[in-house]
């Protein structure tokens, strides 16, 4: 057996492999995004990027009506675009198993909320899998599997950030090549018109209950007696801060955490004298236990929000805390656009014409806060665009003079593009631009539909995004370098002013995308330098005041893209070769 | 006895490969690992943490406030937003450079003096500049070689282990850059 160490995500594509998976489709989305790259480089695996994450899904199922077994990857906010396809897969059942992975986000590290899956997948009638490490995590994508296939259901794989982001031992083990099902037509399981749809959903009740029966039975449910007199219902990461902080209490550890091992946890109950529910996030275990009649203490102690830790809940259950100094009082590094961002260009455009942007998920979302601030709203993959829409139907098109929509190019395959269809069909007059980098940024460059390439790496067919709204009805379409700010500057004025739809694709490559070269450099002449802090006002992690008032120019930061140049009204900034 | 080791830095200096570097070696020399790492919104010139946990039996993947061992800082600045990690007799190791955040460029707040005689009162600090070894070896992407060899001998693990892994860890074509980058932080 060979020993690793691996990631959770890593540990999960290896489960997937290891499983004989064959088909597999994601959209990116911290904390699941790694699951597919690393899984790509298995030949034996088909894998892809879909545009969304309700085409990944959709694309799982038809594998899986197909006879294989497949996967689809997605983040807790994925789920949500995923769950129309998600209820009714629940009422068709499988033929090759089926393994949903959903990354939740506690603490909410690169997410707009901390929304609990668990949740979900209780009112979808979906079993839940949640491991505790990396090893688990292999290990459960397979015995999801054994379930899917053995109970005729989805199986969801909840991760949290914790879990997918953090490294441990794995001990490998060979793949297992799964025979393809053979393929029969079963309108009654496979066609949920009414007709069959009432059938389904009695099978589901059925199902759900046998599980409900059997999983107090099933390995990954483990008893593990301690020598205290209290006991914790725990699961997932939360249960290593229980073994952390409290190594000598009884603990049941749900390795399947919907549905619940009811006789279990009524004997684990009786066996303790105080039993403790932590669980991150929502109640999803304690309301179900209250609901039996058992007492316990969860949430009146433990928090709904964020990540729990084992100090958290030593110093809860004893009063102690493990801190010995206090914390410096040092000024925040939130995180930032880079040197040579092309969002920065826009943004800084944006800014000096005082318009306001709707925004949407990618690195972009960091033009909401000082010294750019441009962006107002951000709710969900898409909607900068429709909520620009719902504005100027609230309010008229004098409203938009001054607002424009932004979204990213990947973003906008995802969701922005349906977004823009409801604009041109509505006879809106707004200002959309897409920031076009040519990749999925803020995830770690993934390629997508209109890059060229897939995830395998091979060359396919790109979408021209011009083109696209054209073909929509988009009546003006614009592309311009991100780096050319009069352009930008008075196609952005001409348009909000107008009364046509425009669409303004502003096109640069992501400064961190692979294959580039930046031969030059910006430099700051101080003698030359008027202090007055104007290069200073787009952001610029390379430039740094100085204590004589004068700006320098980091040299291994700067990649030379010279918007700082264009703002420096005294010619004291120069770009030069490297 | 569980050891703890935190890395802090900037993002894109380099402080992941650094931590799994540390993590591989720990398990190469039998003992149970977890690391903990922080992907996404941090990668983008945020402040970047990173746990090393070893011994016999590690749960929690992450190191708490008040029981690291060692806390590895690649920025001053970090050094004094993470040195209550430290546990009593904790060791700082920090990388002497400064990375001003964005609210320090825009004048929002202002960059601390003295970080490095202030962490001095409290704690064992051992400081580097090695930026300037990094670059007298003619790439300054090596930072993190530089700075891992000089918190080594913190860590513990003998230098041929540090050095064997860092020779499969490292692009191919940069071991031998690398390994000196080591060898001059170690001997520092």
């Amino acid at each position: 057996m060979n020993k690793q160490i691996m990631l959770g995500n890593e540990a999960i594509a290896r489960g997937a492999y290891e499983a004989g998976v064959k088909v597999s489709s994601a959209y990116p989305g911290t904390p699941s995004t790694e699951i597919s790259e690393i899984l790509a480089k298995y030949d034996e695996v088909y894998t892809e990027w879909a545009p969304n994450e309700k085409v990944a899904l959709e694309v799982a199922i038809g594998a899986s009506v197909a006879g294989v077994r497949s996967l689809a990857c997605m983040k807790h906010v994925g789920l949500n675009v995923a769950s129309d396809p998600l209820y009714t897969f629940a009422y068709t059942g499988v033929t090759g198993g089926s393994v949903i992975v959903v990354a939740d986000d506690p603490g909410l590290a690169s997410s707009q909320n901390e929304q609990d899956t668990r949740m979900i997948a209780r009112s979808a009638h979906i079993p839940v899998l949640e491991p505790s490490d990396s090893e688990e995590a292999k290990e459960f994508v397979k015995y999801g599997y054994e379930l899917s296939e053995k109970y005729d259901t989805p199986v969801i794989l909840r991760t949290t950030t914790k879990l997918a982001h953090s490294q441990s031992t794995v001990n490998l083990c060979d793949r297992t090549e799964v025979a393809d099902k053979e393929y029969t037509r079963q309108v009654g399981k496979y066609v949920m018109m009414p007709a069959s749809a009432i059938g389904r959903h009695v099978v589901v009740e059925e199902r759900e209950n046998r599980m409900a029966e059997d999983c107090s039975e099933f390995p990954v449910n483990r008893w593990e007696k301690g020598s205290g007199k209290i006991g914790f219902i725990t699961s997932g990461i939360a249960y290593q801060y229980v073994k952390e902080a409290c190594p000598e209490a009884s603990v049941l550890k749900l390795g399947l955490v919907n549905p619940l091992p009811r006789k279990l946890i009524e004997e684990f109950a009786k066996s303790v004298e105080t039993l403790y529910i932590f669980e991150e996030l929502e109640p999803v275990f304690e309301e179900q236990i209250r609901s039996w009649g058992i007492a316990c203490k969860g949430k009146e102690l433990f928090t709904k929000q964020g990540e729990y830790s084992a100090n958290m809940l030593g110093k809860v259950l004893y009063g102690t805390d493990v801190a010995v100094f206090d914390k410096a009082d040092a000024p925040n590094r939130p995180p930032i656009l880079c040197p040579g961002c092309p969002h920065r260009s826009v943004f800084s455009v944006l800014n000096k014409l005082k318009i306001h942007a709707a925004g949407d998920i990618g690195c972009y979302t960091l033009g909401a806060v000082a010294p750019l601030g441009v962006i107002d709203t951000t709710i969900c993959m898409g909607a900068s665009i429709s909520a620009l829409h719902g504005m100027e139907k609230a309010r008229g098109k004098e409203f938009l003079k001054n607002w424009v929509a932004v979204i990213g190019d990947s973003t906008f395959l995802h969701t922005g593009v349906n977004s823009l269809i409801n604009m041109v069909y509505n006879k809106a007059t707004g200002t959309v631009m897409i920031l076009d980098n040519r990749t999925t940024g803020m995830t770690g460059h993934q390629e997508h539909s209109a890059t060229g390439k897939t995830l395998k790496g091979e060359a396919t067919y790109a979408i021209d995004l011009a083109e696209l709204c054209r073909a929509i009805g988009v009546p003006r379409v614009l592309e311009i370098n991100s780096f050319d700010i009069a352009a930008l500057e008075s196609a952005i004025k001409e348009s909000v002013n107008g009364d046509t739809l425009t669409v303004i694709i502003a096109k640069a490559p992501c400064a961190l995308l692979k294959g580039q070269k930046f031969p030059n450099k910006c430099v700051a002449d101080p003698e030359k330098c008027k202090k007055c802090g104007m290069c200073l006002k787009i952001g610029c992690p390379a430039l740094t005041k100085q204590a004589d008032g004068t700006v320098k120019i980091d040299e291994t930061m700067c990649n030379g893209c010279g918007l700082c140049k264009s703002y420096c009204k005294f010619g004291a900034i120069n770009v030069v070769e490297k | 006895m569980t050891k703890n080791i935190m890395i802090v830095g900037v993002g894109g200096q380099g402080t992941l490969l650094t931590s799994r570097i540390i993590g591989k070696t720990a398990l190469e020399m039998g003992y149970d690992v977890k690391i903990s790492e922080v992907h996404g919104m941090a990668q983008r010139g945020g402040s970047v943490v990173t746990f090393v946990r070893y011994g016999e039996k590690v749960n929690e993947p992450v190191v708490e406030e008040g029981t690291a061992d060692v806390v590895i800082a690649f920025e001053r600045l970090e050094a004094l937003r993470y040195a209550h990690f430290l546990k009593k007799d904790g060791v700082l190791v920090v990388n002497d450079c400064r990375i001003d955040p964005m609210t320090v460029v825009i004048g929002a707040k202002q960059y601390p003096e003295n970080i490095i005689e202030m962490l001095r009162e409290e704690h064992t600090v051992y400081a580097i500049d090695g930026q300037k070894i990094a670059k007298e070896l003619g790439n300054s992407k090596v930072l993190n070689s530089v700075v891992l060899g000089y918190a080594a001998k913190h860590i513990g693990f003998t230098k041929d282990a540090w050095l064997d892994m860092v020779k499969k860890t490292v692009p191919p074509k940069t071991v031998e850059l690398n390994v000196k980058a080591f060898e001059e932080g170690y001997n520092a």
